[in-house]
């Protein structure tokens, strides 16, 4: 069975799922402010001729007409970073600060990591982690990239991250852009699918949790954590959330989505959810041309 | 500190650079003076430019730069960007801090037109005139209005060496 058709009783309208998760994304980049300013990007482009459209509620964010903007002059500056629309949305949410010491617990291949660090000018701390090495590789690789400079790289279990040897001991902001089943990505990756098991949902579920747990813990009373995942399941979005609410110092914190989202569910199958995760957001790939997504935003009360 | 008093550098983690080489506790390492100075002198990059940075240190002559203070050493896999190579005689800055502090430099820039600066960025070798230095260069050319460094070269006997890293390297169109 197509695991889309698990989540298609959520959805309003079926038919536009489903033919929105056949068609292939738009290629879309974000200007690395941290080395060049939008106009200057727009500028760059121009001189060759290469046509892009600016995404209506983020001018950091162009659409490209044609090709992939690998092979182009402003990329290879690190003027550019591919990355979907809907991913840009995480750090846009957590709003870190200049200056700010930020804990990025799945970091890897790091577009919303750089994402931060542009947001913060360069400046302050973002802890970017992992747990494997080769997509560490990748991260370090688009940081040099980019040109960041205030990134901290580990390799850790999120579960149980230690800040030891950092000089303080927690953070202001943190963003758990969680490891998941991915149909959302089904666009950009048309085997997900193929890979998916009920089995894979419920043991990614468990470590979401125990990562999501952890940054509460290492994040600062009145801070922020963001939750993320490209997954339409409950059991790794509202079910998390509802689990962190009953376990841990936190509570909802809700938001305006800049793109269109429906609320997150407060049932599913044989389970109901805290009433606050109606302030979680769910963001359906027919909703604005882009990948499926859940943001959640909490705030740390202890 | 004399020198039989020095600390062996540790490979695995960051060591910060001290602040003069008369700060310096582990053998070898270079100072953060050292470094700024290198940029300002050959590159003419004013150190202020480097006010809000510290240096560090991972692997014998491999320099990194950072935007915030952490204590020292620290063992982590990264911390901020490479920017220097300090082993060889002649020290080498990194395409990424070519491309990221470049911008400020005005000195041992050499200035590519539109063919050369596409086979700079595939990493070909070319002779070009050059009345500077000889040794490591910033390559730039002219992108939106303005110059912008592309990368490191190494110019030696009327030849431009090009630098960029084998994973950077792309074939690009001729402005």
């Amino acid at each position: 069975m197509n695991p889309l058709e698990r989540y298609a009783p959520l959805v309003d309208d079926r038919e536009a799922f489903f033919a929105a998760c056949e068609r292939p994304l738009p290629s879309v980049v974000r200007v690395n402010t941290i080395k060049a300013v939008v106009d200057r990007v727009h500028a760059g482009l121009d001189d060759e001729g290469i046509g892009y459209e600016t995404v209506d509620w983020n001018n950091e964010l162009l659409t490209f007409d044609e090709r992939g903007p690998g092979t182009t002059w402003p990329y290879f500056h690190g003027w550019l970073h591919g990355q979907e629309e809907v991913s840009a949305l995480p750090a846009m949410i957590l709003d870190p600060q200049p200056g700010e010491r930020i804990w990025d617990s799945c970091a890897a291949p790091g577009s919303k990591t750089t994402q931060l660090s542009a947001m913060m000018d360069d400046t302050g701390v973002v802890v970017g982690n992992d747990n494997n090495l080769g997509r560490l590789s990748a991260l370090r690789h688009n940081a040099e990239r980019l040109g960041v400079t205030n990134l901290m790289v580990t390799k850790q279990d999120g579960r149980n991250f230690s800040l030891k040897g950092f000089g303080f001991d927690a953070f202001d902001r943190a963003l758990v852009d969680a490891p998941c089943s991915c149909e959302g990505t089904v666009r950009k990756n048309p085997t997900t699918l193929e890979q998916w098991t009920l089995n894979h949902v419920h043991s990614v579920a468990a470590i979401q949790k125990g990562i999501l747990s952890r940054a509460i813990q290492a994040t600062k009373p009145g801070g922020a954590v963001v939750y993320s995942t490209c997954t339409f399941a409950p059991e790794e979005n509202e079910a998390v959330i509802d689990h962190v609410l009953d376990t841990e110092d936190c509570e909802v914190v809700a938001f305006d989505c800049p793109l269109d989202s429906v609320p997150g569910v407060t049932e599913w199958e044989d389970d109901t959810y805290d009433s606050s995760v109606t302030n979680t957001h769910r963001i359906y790939p027919h909703h604005n041309d882009t990948g499926g997504f859940y943001c959640a935003k909490l705030r740390v009360t202890q | 500190m004399s020198d039989g008093e020095l600390r062996a550098n540790v490979g695995q983690r960051f060591g910060r650079l001290p602040a003069t080489p008369a700060d310096r506790e582990v053998a070898g390492r270079v100072s953060r003076e050292e470094v700024i100075d290198f940029f300002d002198e050959r590159f003419g990059i004013e150190p202020a430019v480097f006010d809000p940075f510290t240096f560090w240190e991972k692997g014998k002559g491999k320099i990194w730069i950072f935007a915030d203070t952490v204590p020292s050493p620290l063992r982590v896999e990264g911390l901020g960007m490479t920017v220097l190579r300090t082993r060889q005689e002649h020290w080498k800055p990194t395409h990424s801090a070519a491309q990221r502090f470049g911008r400020q430099a005005d000195n041992n820039v050499i200035d590519l037109d539109g063919e050369a600066a596409a086979a700079f960025v595939r990493a070909e070798n070319q002779e070009l005139e050059w009345d500077g230095d000889w040794g490591y260069l910033i390559a730039a050319h002219e992108l939106g209005g303005e110059r912008e460094p592309i990368g490191v070269g190494l110019y030696l006997y009327g030849e431009l060496r090009s630098t960029v890293p084998k994973g950077n390297r792309e074939e690009l169109s001729v402005l």
